[in-house]
């Protein structure tokens, strides 16, 4: 089997489970508890913390477990809006191809009053600190803007985008779970002001995440209950997982640049292979893009029967058709990014890791050309583009 | 995948009746590009009967699978048989549809009436317009 889906999920590491098993089994105990167990499982959580703390740059103190990517998201944007609530500031910046974890969350703001300001992201997906600086405004109170889109793997100016939010004073929130792990991160450097990392985008366990909130700023809690997290975020913490995270972010950081430089070969071999295809195209930034990001549309297929195609040959990959995510419309990031609905069907991500290896390339540019020429074959869509009935877009 | 069943991933993998009749007799298109699926099915008929019928599809497993099944279903039948041939028998004979993927099963349906309309219209032959499909004036795909 090829697993091409690293951007879905990622495999367990094994530092990651090492880290987690004395926690499932002979330290299970609550962190909450006085007694020596539940003393070592508060410990763990002080070790991850300050192993997370050093990954990117910020103080043990100033980092806060969540479940995961989609819980910091909310937590993030509903902390800064309350902020702003209090002083009268109700409008948030953000872009068109975020995550849903954002664009619901600020969906939610919009329908209490607040302002919801979503920048265009042009043909390659991205936007500029001058866009940024330009929709700014007095009463703004938030910017959130991703480090590295999940769908087509553009890579924004984070450090440029914060650094125009802090000459104006405004928070400054980027959703990186995409980017953890496989990009540098300093949110100091970065001018970050809140991040929000996903435990198992890096070999970590599904369920834990992190939410860094510079000193300061009070994460307002979304679960009360507890005085865990400093009585930010109740609830017994993920010990297991949150261990297991810590040993993930610590093995992926300390391999980013020869992970990344691995990854994106195999990545610039697959683009070049599969542009061969007639009448495809690739989505997002072709130069700054993550290192395991490959997304194309293929025009006149859809994309779940692609997938499904892929999967009888054992590989697993995503597409962005409105069929594949069960919803009427294809994805808003193809959307956002001026692909028409037709194309965005028929759209399909490879995502790689440093385990995929040459020969999976080689197989995967085997196969891809071979499933779109037969779809295309069946396809009333491809008859018409080739008899001119219809105007190819691609 | 356990999103369909063993009969859905069958119909999928192993179309039947899938390509382009050349010279059919009615040939019948529904779907929109837009929402990601359009079928299309030809019909070869002789003496009322459905002597042969192929179909093209853009679209989901679903959408490739209730095309084939439908065509499996009026292969050999009269005009009239393959006119009564529901969307519901199409997702019995699959074995079932996820709820979200029914609308593939009422487009093969569609695809089968357009067909033989096309094939009415064609001879002169009358018929009741409001059992047909009415794919100028449709409501029920959001994008056209």
């Amino acid at each position: 089997m090829i697993y091409a889906d690293n951007a879905a999920t990622t495999k367990l590491s094994v530092a990651a489970l090492d880290a987690m098993m004395p926690y499932l089994m002979e330290n299970f105990g609550n962190p909450s508890s006085l007694h020596t167990m539940g003393q070592k499982a508060a410990e763990a959580l002080q070790e991850a913390r300050e192993t997370i703390a050093v990954c990117i740059g910020c103080s043990p103190k100033e980092v806060y477990f969540t479940s995961g990517g989609s819980e910091s998201d909310n937590q993030a944007i509903i902390s800064a809006a309350e902020t702003g609530r209090k002083k009268g500031k109700k409008h948030i910046i953000s872009t068109a191809f975020e995550h849903h974890a954002v664009l619901h969350t600020l969906k939610k703001l919009e329908r209490q009053g607040f302002e919801i300001e979503l920048l265009p992201v042009g043909s390659t997906g991205t936007v500029t600190a001058e866009q940024v600086e330009k929709a700014i405004r007095p009463d703004t109170c938030l910017v959130t803007i991703m480090y590295a889109n999940n769908e087509i793997g553009s890579v924004l100016p984070v450090a440029e985008i914060g650094a125009v939010c802090r000459a104006a004073k405004v928070f400054f929130h980027t959703d990186a779970v995409q980017a953890a792990g496989h990009l540098h991160i300093n949110v100091k450097e970065q001018n970050i002001d809140m991040l929000s990392l996903s435990a198992h985008k890096f070999h970590g366990p599904k369920g834990a995440g992190v939410l860094y909130a510079k000193t300061g700023i009070i994460p307002v809690s979304l679960i009360e209950g507890g005085a865990q997290e400093r009585g930010r975020r109740a609830g017994t913490e993920n010990v297991p997982a949150i261990a297991g995270m810590a040993a993930a972010l610590k093995e992926a950081v300390a391999n980013i640049d020869i992970n990344a430089a691995k990854v994106s070969v195999l990545r610039d071999r697959l683009i070049a292979g599969l542009s061969e295809i007639p009448h495809c195209a690739l989505n997002g930034d072709p130069v700054n893009r993550l290192p395991g990001n490959v997304n194309f549309c293929f025009e006149g297929i859809e994309g779940e029967s692609l997938l499904l195609l892929l999967d009888a040959k054992g590989i697993c990959a995503s597409s962005g058709s409105a069929c594949a995510s069960g919803s009427l419309d294809p994805s808003h990031v193809l959307l956002a990014i001026g692909r028409p609905h037709e194309v965005a069907h028929g759209s399909l991500r490879l995502s790689l890791c440093e385990t995929n290896t040459e020969e999976e390339i080689n197989i995967i540019l085997a196969e891809v050309p071979a499933i779109v020429k037969y779809l295309r074959n069946m396809s009333p869509v491809w008859k018409d583009l080739e008899s001119g009935k219809r105007k190819f877009v691609l | 995948m356990a999103l369909y069943t063993e009969t859905v991933m069958d119909h999928f993998r192993n179309p039947r009746n899938a390509g382009e009749m050349k010279d059919a007799d009615g040939i019948g298109e529904v779907g929109n590009a837009k929402c990601g699926d359009i079928m299309k099915i030809y019909l070869r008929i002789e003496n009322n009967i459905i002597k042969d019928v192929k179909f093209e599809t853009f679209g989901c497993g679903s959408a490739i699978a209730s095309s084939s099944m439908a065509t499996e279903m009026i292969k050999g039948k009269t005009i009239e048989e393959a006119l009564a041939v529901t969307n519901r028998q199409v997702v019995e004979a699959l074995g079932g549809l996820p709820a979200h993927k029914l609308h593939c099963s009422v487009l093969a349906e569609e695809a089968v009436k357009a067909a033989i309309k096309n094939y009415y219209d064609r001879n002169g032959i009358s018929y009741n317009r409001s059992e047909f499909p009415d794919c100028e004036n449709c409501g029920s795909c959001r994008m056209v």
